[in-house]
């Protein structure tokens, strides 16, 4: 697919200050194509201002005071102000749509103004959403009539498929009941720089790099390498099982014991 | 004249007063600002910006008369007042009401407040808001998800192709450096006379300020008898 975009190198972000206004204790991070990132702390610990101030390109002027830079320098105003030529898609924890639409109008309104001309784009992004999520959409459900999960579903598919960025921001991506593992490998196989703010374990161990927030600033930057390796195996292997009784429960089965079927 | 005219237009709960509030930190000396509000029966807006900010206020009531009406008859005046006291800047926020108004004079900035959760249809509602503004500033915008945004901004495009789109979080403030650079291009008014951009459709007479009496007889402003040919004025 062509694209009037820059090509993404790398993202920046510098310290800013601690609710107390002292200086958090990292210079830079560095984000690259293909880099997975979690955002990890307690309620209220700064994560969701963090990765608010990736998406609005902050320059200072947040309470943060944090600033963004896009290969290596401040990004020029029509990367940050026109939505095509914008790096970055972040989905937000709202899992209700307020337009008023059906799913392909709304699909096709989004392909419409970034002035993409392939045609089976909205089918695409439909069947990607599908796999996302147990409640089947079809085109012609009202965006505001679908359900949190298959609102994120479609949200995450139209980032991957028609906004297409480099980057994507996914805030809480395990709270609507979707799939997230699909998720993440379809994410990975479309080699986007994702980064989660998660409570999810499974989630947290599967990034290369975990970001660790309190009282408004980044505490640590971990990357645990293949320490974690043989945690992340048995972290995997319940979150299968707790998944598999998830899909148990949700089609009524009285559950007499926890064992993957 | 020194005072530099900013109109605030947009629908109630959209967010305008916290536009305003943005703005008026974003001004390099806030005490050179002076705000005035328009509304019908209740605001506390200009309270609470002088407690806020320090900065000159003064509000009126239109009780039942349009605000917007009330707005067109003594903006000039208010204007004069902001000179008085000394401001460089006049914030001057409408009362939002049905919304096909549009307060904007020519030589001001226009801007038309919209909340991003308004629904897909409500630009196309307040067409006459947004087609006459300079900006539309987009609040909320952290409410919803990048597809939603995109398409949000083409309904808005769908009404005024060329106006400037400034999405922001008006309580944290986000996107306002936009909205700072068009403030900071502003040249002051020549004068306090101005004209407006568009015509509103105020059709004020006797029976929009409140008078029940059925029958032309009793009426004033623009009337109709039933075997007349057309409406006539008729002067108090």
């Amino acid at each position: 697919m062509s694209s009037p975009r820059t090509t993404f190198n790398s993202l920046t972000i510098f310290s800013g200050t601690t609710r107390d206004g002292k200086k958090e204790e990292f210079n830079n991070i560095i984000i690259r194509p293909g880099d997975t990132v979690s955002i990890v702390g307690p309620t209220g610990s700064g994560k969701t201002a963090f990765i608010n101030d990736i998406e609005v390109f902050a320059q200072g002027d947040t309470v943060t005071n944090r600033r963004i830079f896009i290969n290596g320098s401040k990004p020029a105003d029509d990367l940050v102000r026109d939505p095509s030529k914008k790096p970055i898609a972040m989905i937000t924890q709202n899992t209700k749509c307020f337009a008023d639409m059906s799913v392909a109008e709304f699909l096709n309104m989004h392909i419409r103004s970034r002035k993409l001309d392939n045609t089976d784009l909205m089918e695409k992004t439909i069947r990607i959403a599908n796999e996302f999520t147990g409640e089947k959409i079809t085109p012609d459900m009202q965006m505001t009539a679908l359900s949190g999960g298959q609102t994120r579903s479609i949200f995450v598919a139209d980032a991957i498929v028609i906004s297409d960025t480099p980057i994507i921001l996914l805030d809480e991506v395990e709270n609507a009941g979707i799939f997230k593992d699909r998720v993440i490998q379809v994410l990975r196989e479309a080699k986007k720089a994702i980064i989660f703010v998660t409570h999810d374990p499974y989630v947290a161990l599967l990034t290369k790099t975990r970001i660790v927030m309190g009282n408004g600033a980044v505490l640590k930057i971990l990357t645990p390498g293949r320490c974690e390796e043989n945690a992340l195996a048995e972290v995997a292997s319940i979150d299968a099982k707790i998944m598999s009784l998830r899909e148990r429960i949700r089609s009524g089965d009285l559950i007499s014991g926890i064992e993957v079927l | 004249m020194n005072v530099r005219m900013i109109v605030i237009a947009g629908p109630p709960s959209a967010g305008k007063t916290a536009v305003v509030k943005q703005i008026i930190r974003n001004i390099p000396d806030p005490k050179k600002v002076a705000y005035f509000k328009i509304d019908v029966v209740q605001a506390w807006e200009d309270e609470e910006l002088a407690a806020e900010f320090g900065i000159p206020t003064k509000k009126v009531y239109s009780g039942d008369m349009c605000p917007d009406h009330m707005g067109i008859m003594v903006i000039r005046d208010a204007m004069c007042w902001a000179e008085e006291i000394g401001a460089d800047y006049l914030l001057y926020e409408s009362a939002g009401l049905c919304l096909r108004c549009t307060p904007y004079t020519k030589n001001s900035l226009g801007i038309c407040v919209i909340s991003a959760v308004s629904g897909t249809h409500a630009p196309m509602k307040m067409a006459p808001m947004i087609a006459l503004a300079d900006v539309a500033v987009v609040t909320k915008i952290d409410l919803i998800s990048q597809a939603e945004k995109e398409v949000f901004r083409e309904r808005i495009r769908e009404v005024a192709p060329g106006i400037d789109i400034i999405e922001t979080n008006a309580i944290q403030g986000t996107g306002m450096r936009y909205l700072k650079k068009v403030i900071e291009a502003m040249t002051p008014s020549v004068s306090e006379t101005d004209t407006l951009r568009g015509v509103p459709p105020l059709g004020v007479c006797t029976i929009c300020i409140g008078k029940k009496d059925i029958g032309w007889q009793e009426h004033f402003g623009v009337i109709r008898k039933l075997d007349a040919p057309d409406c006539i004025y008729r002067g108090e």
